[in-house]
């Protein structure tokens, strides 16, 4: 075609000098107006070589299907609807050039076909077009529908780049080009290696298409094929029924008689209630069908059963390989290496980012625990009801952000203020509830279980069943994306910084204040606390409600990433219980560990079974029956005499 | 019965020796006759006497739940999965047997007899389709049996019960740690049943039970009474049974166990085998109820065997009283019937005035601080209402969990 075109171009040179657009088009007006995707090369390169500043333009256009012709010259315009008729432009300057009426115009609809033959002579000028997001743009293409004819434009189009990131995306994506479709199998090896520690989808997508291979059988291994690796019918890779399916479609050996062609043709063979010699009445099992159907499969021309031995016979008489589409096997053993390089990259950014997974989720389960671990740990009782007290922060947040429109203001308004709610409602169910049920702790969770399904239920009936959303101010949308494989979303960067601020808030209230300290002597041993004038009972109270209030955050934090509904608490409880008794009670880092350690291993579980998270839980809650075995008072168990307690 | 410890002194079987069984077991049989002859009259219909049937299987397992909390101090949240396993168990059987028989009646009209091959395709088809599966998975390796599926409603929640137990009672968990990992065990399941690749149907659950192979001619108004009586013989038969297992010197055993565990240790007792006799042998009572209860719901999922189920079994048996066989029956009997009819709409509205109260949503509530109530100032429950009854004779049992292992001779009268 190139030799045709170059002939092309020699017959028309002498007039193409004082051509406009219009002229060269109606050199040839079919080959515009009604393409097919065979014969519009030649004119798109016609166009491309006569360097008129206005050709891209138009390829746009036509590819577009922003071209109009009028009918009663032939000539090109383009147009836009006014009322009936058209107003036309003049395709080289885009000045208006006339009205016409209805009718007298017929669009330019190029089929898809030479839509893409269009769009890929297009990319030619946006590579070098002046806009970057344009040049972007070409790249995406090229990217996405990678095409051989593409290198030369890219190559050429390097040579002007100013804009850095798009010149190292340029050179890229040439050498995935070349590594894909370069005629010297040197250039394609050397580009293939240039590849190896690069860890994007691209570039992996690029080497997977070069190691495309798909299974094939012959009698003897055929000397030119590149054999990915042989296959072992009988294997997990081929199994024995598969190998023989491949030999019947390759047409080496008789495909087998399914049960339900036997079936049927005995039921076509039926007489008087007998087939051949046998009564149909007998046919009730699958050896007396195969007697059957031998007995009559000579006689009608049916073909004959494939015994086992026979299946084995032909399968052990032919070599099965997984052979790869490409020829060359130095290519293909290099995208090997470079592929194997780019997988341990791979394999430990997963590692990092389902660290970062579970960091996550850690940071979700200590903000959960840690109010319910700080009430067990003083107080010796398990609330229920605090799993609700999640909800109902949650719920504070949502009523916040109805009333504040602002994100940001209404997610500053509605922390303290969840704080404040929850730690109110705790404070009262202490008072009223757990107080009277002082060293009943199995007492005590059957009853903060009453109030949990009654306030779950109140919140079904004031906010409705169907899920709040609460949403996350702008700046905390998106992700942090690393590269390809690892990246975070900025709302659980969010979480964690909130978790690790509790973290040390939680501390320092512990260590270094009066409050903390009278915390610490409750929790190790109440009576002596009580005997050195520390008043328990308050104690126990603001204890309660530090342990509702900081629920009450906790909820606010899940409710950004989750939906708000009043049975989000129940989805959390068990986890945070999980939390607090593998990590032991009543110590802020056992909790820490605790989650940790869940988070870690939840994710972890869910990495070797990506599709199944109920497995993942089902596999936590049993690992945690069994961790118990081994600490039966969780990682940070307390010591001494409060143990006993 | 004047005189001292008369069942460690002279060893009488239970019934004899507590009257509170003979009342219960009065009281059962006139309910099941009576309900028999209203039934058989027209006068109450099918689906009421299928309601009777479920809550007696619901107290059979309340009772339980009664032994292993009450009597024993074990507060199990996981009880109720027992119960979902002997559904499953039985519900197994049920639907691959009443699909083999449809599958069977539409094969006939075939010009070929079927074979065992195609009919098993065909069950596992219709069984399985639902979650993309057509073959029958491991875990219904015996459902063509009923007596090896009867076998599997006692041996998988006994093996279970068992196993969790001895890992649990070994390591002393206690108190709410012990409850909260009975709570994980129930999620556990739950969650595992709910995957689709478990074989058990995910969330489809197993449907149709209602249908008793063999029994087709029978029509639901005679299975339904069937139920009734075979529900009202366990509930009779896991009463005994309990009572004589919390009797003499064993139940005072297991109530110390409740009350003082260390100290019965250090008395010389083996607190591990008992506890876990008691563990086990609840749970597969239970699971016996759960099998009785899901022919006659007819449908099985695992949003039954979830962690709230087992909880209101503690509910039931907290509002019903504690400590006593029938206080627990009587609780479930009665939360579970007034929870069907005020969740069922038969309740009437309140209006007032600025607001109707609907019972279908404010039930959970009344239910949630009823129980908070009854916790707080009534912990004998409904159950201690039978103490206000003058008696001719002194009280006889235990005092309860309120007042500790107090046998009649110890405790105020």
């Amino acid at each position: 075609m190139r030799i045709l075109l170059a002939l092309l171009v020699a017959l028309w040179a002498p007039a193409a000098g004082a051509q406009t657009l219009q002229d060269l088009l109606q050199q040839e007006p079919e080959a515009i107006s009604d393409p097919s995707r065979r014969t519009v090369g030649e004119v798109l390169d016609r166009l491309v070589d006569s360097g008129l500043p206005e050709v891209p333009v138009f390829l746009e256009r036509w590819q577009g299907k922003e071209v109009w012709q009028r009918k009663s010259d032939g000539l090109f315009f383009y147009a836009e609807e006014d009322g009936d008729g058209h107003v036309l432009y003049d395709i080289s300057t885009g000045e208006e050039a006339g009205r016409t009426g209805p009718r007298e115009l017929s669009e330019l609809k190029p089929n898809a076909g030479v839509r893409g033959v269009i769009g890929s002579a297009l990319i030619e000028f946006q590579l070098s077009d002046p806009d970057p997001a344009r040049r972007q743009a070409a790249l995406d293409a090229i990217a996405k529908d990678p095409a051989p004819e593409q290198a030369a434009p890219l190559r050429a189009s390097l040579e002007g780049e100013e804009d850095p990131d798009l010149m190292a995306r340029k050179e890229r994506l040439l050498a995935l080009l070349s590594a894909r479709f370069d005629e010297d199998p040197a250039a394609r090896v050397a580009a293939i290696e240039a590849l190896g520690a690069d860890i994007s989808v691209e570039a992996r997508a690029v080497l997977n298409q070069i190691l495309a291979s798909r299974p094939a059988v012959a009698a003897t291994l055929p000397e030119d094929a590149n054999v990915a690796r042989l296959l072992v019918p009988g294997s997990a890779d081929l199994p024995r029924e598969a190998a023989y399916v491949m030999l019947v479609e390759a047409g080496l050996a008789p495909p087998r008689v399914t049960e339900t062609e036997i079936r049927d043709a005995l039921v076509a063979s039926i007489a008087d209630g007998m087939v051949g010699e046998t009564p149909v009445a007998t046919l009730g099992t699958d050896a007396a069908r195969h007697a059957a159907y031998d007995a009559i499969a000579p006689a009608r021309g049916l073909p004959p059963r494939v015994t086992e031995a026979e299946v084995d016979a032909a399968i052990s008489t032919h070599v099965f390989w997984q052979g790869y589409a490409e020829p060359d096997a130095t290519v293909t053993a290099a995208a090997q290496r470079a592929l194997g390089t780019a997988e341990t990259r791979v394999a430990l950014w997963q590692g990092a980012d389902l660290l970062l997974d579970a960091v996550s989720l850690a940071s979700i389960y200590f903000l959960a625990a840690i109010g319910l671990a700080i009430t067990f740990g003083v107080m010796g009782v398990i609330n229920m009801a605090h799993g609700e007290f999640i909800m109902m922060g949650a719920y504070t947040g949502y009523v916040v952000q109805t009333l504040v429109p602002d994100y940001t203001l209404s997610l500053l308004l509605a922390l303290p203020l969840a704080f404040a709610v929850t730690f109110a409602a705790g404070v009262a169910m202490e008072r009223l509830v757990i107080h009277h049920l002082a060293h009943r702790p199995l007492e005590t969770l059957l009853a903060t279980f009453g109030i949990s399904i009654a306030l779950q239920q109140v919140a079904k009936n004031v906010f409705g069943t169907q899920a709040r959303p609460l949403t996350s101010p702008a700046w905390l949308d998106g992700a942090w994306v690393i590269n390809d494989v690892a990246g975070i979303a900025y709302i659980r960067i969010a979480i964690f910084v909130l978790a690790l601020l509790f973290l040390g808030l939680l501390l320092f209230i512990l260590k270094r204040t009066r409050l903390g300290l009278e915390v610490r002597a409750v929790t190790q041993n109440p009576g002596m606390a009580a005997s050195l004038g520390i008043n328990p009972d308050r104690i126990g109270m603001l204890t309660f409600g530090l342990g509702s209030g900081i629920a009450g955050i906790a909820g606010v934090a899940i409710g950004l990433y989750a939906k708000v509904t009043s049975e989000m608490g129940a989805d959390y409880i068990v986890q945070s219980f999980m939390t607090v008794v593998v990590g032991g009670v009543g110590n802020v880092w056992g909790t820490l560990a605790g989650a940790g350690l869940i988070g870690g291993f939840q994710k972890g579980v869910e990495w070797l079974n990506p599709s199944n998270t109920l497995a993942a839980q089902t596999f936590m809650i049993l690992f945690i029956i069994a961790f118990i075995q081994v600490r039966p008072r969780g990682i940070v168990a307390m010591k001494g005499r409060a143990a006993g307690a | 019965m004047t005189t001292a410890p008369s069942s460690t002194l002279r060893p009488r079987f239970v019934i004899a020796g507590n009257s509170s069984v003979l009342w219960a077991l009065l009281v059962l049989a006139l309910v099941t006759v009576g309900a028999t002859v209203l039934a058989e009259a027209g006068m109450i219909s099918t689906s009421f006497v299928k309601t009777l049937g479920k809550t007696l299987c619901l107290c059979l397992a309340a009772i339980a739940m009664d032994v292993v909390w009450g009597y024993c101090g074990i507060l199990s949240l996981g009880h109720m999965a027992f119960f979902g396993i002997g559904g499953y168990a039985i519900g197994q059987w049920l639907m691959t047997a009443r699909t083999t028989d449809i599958v069977t009646q539409n094969l006939a009209g075939q010009p070929l007899p079927p074979t065992p091959r195609e009919i098993e395709q065909a069950v596992a088809s219709q069984i399985f389709g639902v979650v993309g599966a057509d073959d029958f998975p491991w875990i219904w390796a015996f459902s063509h049996s009923l007596a090896l599926q009867l076998l599997m409603v006692v041996l998988v929640p006994g093996v279970l019960a068992g196993l969790f137990g001895w890992l649990a009672f070994r390591s002393r968990v206690t108190g709410v740690y012990l409850s909260i990992l009975t709570q994980g065990m129930t999620l556990a399941l739950s969650l595992w049943l709910f995957q689709n690749d478990s074989g058990l149907r995910g969330n489809n659950g197993l449907s149709g039970l209602q249908n008793i192979p063999g029994l087709d001619q029978w029509g639901q108004d005679r299975i339904s009474l069937l139920f009734l009586w075979a529900s009202a013989g366990a509930l009779g038969a896991g009463y005994v049974l309990f009572a004589w297992l919390t009797s003499g010197r064993r139940g005072s055993a297991i109530r110390a166990i409740r009350d003082d565990e260390a100290r019965l240790r250090f008395l010389g007792h083996g607190v591990e085998g008992l506890k876990l006799l008691v563990f086990t042998l609840t749970a597969v009572v239970t699971a016996i109820a759960g099998a009785l209860y899901y022919p006659q719901a007819g449908i099985i999922n695992p949003g039954e065997v979830a962690p709230l189920a087992s909880i209101y079994l503690a509910v039931w048996v907290a509002i019903g009283g504690r400590g006593r066989l029938y206080g627990a029956a009587l609780g479930a009997a009665l939360v579970s019937l007034l929870s069907s009819w005020f969740t069922g709409g038969g309740a009437p509205d309140i209006p007032l005035g600025f607001y109707t109260i609907q019972w279908t949503d404010w039930w959970t509530v009344l239910l949630g601080l009823t129980f908070v109530a009854v916790t707080l100032w009534a912990p004998k429950g409904l159950g201690g209402l039978f103490d206000l009854v003058p008696s001719r004779k002194p009280r006889q049992g235990d005092w309860g969990p309120d007042d500790g292992a107090w046998r009649r001779e110890e405790g105020q009268p």
